[in-house]
């Protein structure tokens, strides 16, 4: 096994492994200054009055309610709707390019795309979808040329149905990124052994595949939820702030539209952001020790 | 490999077999209707974009005012922040590896955070305590995306490493009389090629799209500027970003394809983007003994 488990004295091994912990120190150091004391400065911020600089609750008290609360609301929506369906085309697109032959054109293509795909986004992507399915988009027209007209019955690109087919765009392409490796550990021999029992490919999935791959899928689910839960640009380009979206909301705080006395209930809203995601890494990180009882 | 075998051995009259054999046979069915589904719904709007940008719009995108200066701005952000991440990861990530195993699922969850922590929160902290030096250059942005970059670099370079022999290749390294700088220039850095190719490329297209951190930072970033020059002219910033989404994609292509080659003739793992493989030695069906 390791080397560092041979007994030696205690002192010298505490000493080796404290000095062992050295060569992460640069890496430590950056995400401390570049994640941790931006992080820690939104923080404090939201408890303090712009002001007198006193600490106060009315950032966090302002933050909660009206506008604020339902702009969380909102967004805990979009995002559950942009996880979860995204999720569950992306598992079936992974798998079917898990599926296919390693270094064939089909997986090199759809991999690569996807990396390219799961980054775009803003005002790019919304015009990508006003003109497809805008009222007078090219989908739209097919759609109407067939008898089905999509505003007739109740489809809006601009609400939050719509923003959320528009999310699917970089949505999918990251849960194909992020699954692919889960598939990995499917091992082939499972499913032989399975056939060899005489199981359905139904008995397959419900038994083994099912049970072994579910805490990377809801993992892969939960960082999509904070993807859809964090985006900014796409939203703020499409529906220009008609959804009350906290990032969108938070963003106007930066571009200085805010009422006096208010300038912190941006970064109250920031904590909010950041307690919300934060439980949901609680819970990833849960998912994934157990997954990684199987994958290793 | 082991599904092709399977298939031939297949031809037998156990019940078993044969069901294994009509089922993969069925795979590509599905398979079909899958990727049909995702190719309307991935290429409709691509191709409704080009319609409504013209042929004539691409060829005009180069002379527009600001293009260079935005391009040159972004290429510049993504050789900055691609040194600094892979300067910063790789030798974190071997080291973890190496030196540090428990740390793993620690650090993986660490890097995970710049993914769920919302850009538009990051930024807006990294304004508030970043010294006015740093903030009157857009090369802060590149600092920070190093920080953005981390779950990409992270994930692919774990990948690469797990397809090594790590401990092998280090232990014969050092009993052949190298040191730790060498035995990482020589032995470990050209094993991870592939690994290091994908996470080059996937920090440079997350800078080069990057769109909310640097518009909040009032920097004008290509993305910054297409959106900008929205207002001008639609066509051709539409033109532009077509282009610039079918660049990097070409340029992704084409390392992938070059990295698997090489990885193969090298005997290396085979690595694309996120999944890794150890190579195949033909052996199918021995894995449930």
């Amino acid at each position: 096994m390791d080397p560092g488990a041979v007994p030696r004295p205690a002192r010298a091994a505490a000493l080796r492994r404290a000095w062992a912990l050295a060569g992460i120190v640069p890496f430590t150091v950056y995400v401390l200054l570049g994640l941790g004391v931006p992080a820690g400065a939104i923080a404090y911020g939201a408890f303090q009055n712009p002001d007198t600089g006193h600490l106060t609750l009315s950032n966090v008290t302002t933050a909660t309610h009206g506008i604020y609360l339902h702009g969380f609301l909102v967004t805990m929506e979009l995002s559950v709707i942009a996880s979860v369906l995204p999720g569950i085309f992306g598992f079936a697109i992974g798998y079917a390019i898990h599926t296919a032959r390693r270094g064939s054109a089909l997986r090199r293509i759809a991999i690569t795309a996807s990396g390219v795909f799961a980054n775009f986004g803003g005002v790019p992507l919304a015009f990508l979808f006003i003109a497809t399915l805008g009222t007078t988009g090219i989908a739209t027209r097919w759609l109407t040329d067939i008898g089905f007209n999509p505003y007739d019955n109740g489809f809006n690109l601009y609400d939050l149905g719509g923003v959320a087919l528009v999310y699917m765009y970089f949505q999918v392409p990251l849960m194909v990124l992020v699954i692919l490796p889960a598939f990995e550990g499917l091992r082939p021999a499972w499913r032989e052994a399975a056939a060899n029992m005489g199981a359905r490919t139904w008995q397959y999935w419900r038994r083994v595949g099912g049970p072994v791959l579910m805490p990377s899928f809801l993992g892969c689910v939960l960082l999509l939820f904070g993807s859809a839960f964090s985006a900014y640009a796409t939203a703020e380009a499409l529906t220009s702030g008609t959804i009350p979206l906290t990032a969108i909301q938070i963003g106007s705080f930066l571009n200085g539209n805010v009422l006096a006395g208010q300038q912190n209930v941006g970064k109250a809203l920031g904590l909010g952001m950041v307690l919300i995601i934060a439980v949901l890494m609680v819970l990833y990180t849960l998912l994934q020790r157990r997954a990684a009882r199987w994958l290793r | 490999m082991a599904a092709v075998i399977g298939e031939e051995l297949a031809g037998g009259t156990a019940p078993g077999p044969l069901r294994a054999a009509r089922r993969r046979r069925s795979l590509p069915v599905w398979r079909w209707i899958i990727l049909v589904l995702a190719g309307v719904y991935f290429l409709i709007p691509l191709y409704a974009a080009l319609r409504f940008a013209g042929i004539a719009s691409f060829g005009q995108v180069v002379h527009q005012t600001g293009f260079s200066d935005a391009l040159i701005l972004s290429l510049k952000l993504a050789v900055i922040t691609t040194v600094l991440t892979l300067a910063l990861m790789v030798p974190t990530t071997v080291y973890v590896h190496l030196r540090l195993p428990r740390l793993r699922r620690l650090l993986e969850s660490v890097t995970i955070l710049p993914i769920v922590i919302p850009p538009v929160v990051l930024i807006a902290g990294v304004l508030q305590v970043a010294p006015a030096y740093l903030k009157s250059t857009p090369y802060l942005l590149g600092l920070i995306y190093v920080i953005l970059a981390m779950p990409f670099a992270y994930r692919s370079l774990d990948a690469g490493l797990r397809a090594l022999d790590l401990r092998t290749l280090v232990d014969a390294s050092n009993s052949l009389g190298a040191g730790w700088r060498s035995t990482l220039w020589r032995v470990i850095l050209p094993n991870l090629r592939t690994a290091l190719m994908s996470a080059t490329v996937l920090t440079a297209a997350l800078v080069l799209g990057e769109f909310t951190m640097a518009s909040l930072d009032l920097y004008q970033t290509f993305p910054v500027w297409i959106v900008a020059f929205d207002q001008t002219s639609g066509p051709v910033s539409t033109a532009a970003s077509l282009l610039a989404l079918f660049l990097t994609w070409v340029f992704l292509l084409l390392i992938v394809t070059v990295g698997s080659r090489r990885a193969r003739r090298t005997g290396g793992g085979q690595v694309d983007l996120f999944s890794v493989v150890r190579h195949e030695t033909g052996r199918p069906g021995t894995g449930g003994s």
